[in-house]
């Protein structure tokens, strides 16, 4: 089991933050508008709270949101907010600044998620998953084949 | 010099301005539509429309052949990408960014951008300069060239009052460039003799601020 720790809880933060915490994990959300917390708990039996969950309010590039996140205790962070820009520079916040092992960032553009994974960020891209989807639903040849 | 200035907003313009008339090649980004509009009626090709944190807009700019990049824009974390990708994707070697936000300066340490710059910051400088509450001022610092710059009040009783400047035991690596009195400024020689009241202005190397500033507290 570890500690979770994710910035953003949109449609994929807070999937992705239900489906650890039902897979036994510690799950703390950080998001700075109240509402995105309706999402956790949209469709479940019980609270996000009630189900073991942590919630925190705040702006995720501020440093004290981040440590009454828990992100000093972190093992993952998550950064899934709607900005690249600012999941970008929180993540290398996370990997630099708390040391957290285990960094994962969404990024949308998918020249700056490819650059920055290069220089070692894990970053995943929904821009090119959902471009390969629809090519391969289209039965595009893969480039360079 | 080629210079790329991404942010139009007050401080990206009159910088582009600035620049121009000093002859500069400029060109300024703008991802507001009608900001863009607005500055392209007056500045023409100098200004681009588009995302400045997208790479393909800072290609598109030109920026493989920038001396300078200048991060401007009202986004603390998009000014760090874009200085971070400028220095590590393209090799450019001068870049200057805005901090909007003071409590991110950590952040653009943490990241090694510098130098940054936090209006901020600057203007409560000002008021510790005009409001002679503050025994000590920080007017200039100089990380790359490993300057600072202090501005300190001469405190009745300390060791430096009645003392010649050349008589004061400042330590290596530091010396009094001016000093202040009767609501005006000079450039002290070595007899000069330095009374309470006075404020005298030192350049120093970073680390010595304690050792100079004893000289000019009053006995404890």
């Amino acid at each position: 089991m570890s500690f979770v720790l994710i910035v953003g809880s949109g449609r994929v933060g807070s999937t992705v933050a239900r489906n650890l915490l039902a897979a036994g994990h510690e799950v703390s959300v950080l998001d700075g508008d109240p509402l995105s917390h309706e999402r956790l708990d949209a469709g479940q039996d019980s609270t996000w709270e009630g189900a073991g969950g942590r919630f925190t309010i705040g702006q995720a590039i501020e440093r004290d949101a981040l440590v009454e996140a828990g992100i000093e205790n972190a093992d993952v962070f998550i950064a899934s907010t709607n900005g690249d820009n600012t999941n970008l520079t929180i993540a290398q916040i996370a990997q630099k600044m708390f040391n957290v092992p285990r960094v994962m960032v969404r990024v949308m553009d998918p020249a700056r998620a490819e650059w920055y994974s290069a220089q070692g960020l894990e970053t995943i891209c929904p821009t090119s998953y959902a471009v390969q989807m629809f090519e391969k639903a289209l039965e595009l040849p893969k480039e360079g084949s | 010099m080629y210079a790329v200035v991404i942010g139009g907003g007050k401080v990206g313009l009159n910088l582009t301005r600035e620049l121009l008339a000093k002859g500069t090649e400029v060109t300024l980004i703008e991802s507001r539509r009608d900001r863009y509009l607005r500055m392209d009626a007056e500045l023409g090709f100098v200004v681009q429309y588009g995302d400045g944190t997208e790479l393909w807009v800072l290609e598109r700019a030109g920026i493989q052949r920038a001396d300078l990049v200048v991060a401007v824009t009202g986004d603390d974390e998009d000014n760090i990408l874009i200085c971070q990708i400028a220095r590590d994707k393209y090799q450019v070697d001068r870049f200057i960014s805005r901090v909007n936000n003071p409590r991110n300066r950590q952040y653009f340490e943490l990241l090694d951008i510098r130098p940054a710059f936090s209006a901020t910051d600057l203007i409560l400088r000002l008021i510790e300069h005009e409001v002679p509450d503050y025994g000590l001022v920080h007017l200039l610092d100089l990380p790359e060239e490993q300057l600072e710059v202090i501005e300190i009040v001469v405190c009745e009783g300390c060791r430096a009052a009645g003392l010649e400047v050349q008589q004061l035991e400042l330590p290596e690596g530091s010396i009094v460039i001016s000093v202040l009195r009767d609501e005006g400024g000079f450039v002290p020689k070595g007899d000069t003799v330095i009374y309470a009241g006075d404020e005298v202005l030192v350049c120093l190397d970073p680390g010595l601020e304690s050792q100079v500033t004893a000289l000019f507290e009053a006995a404890k």
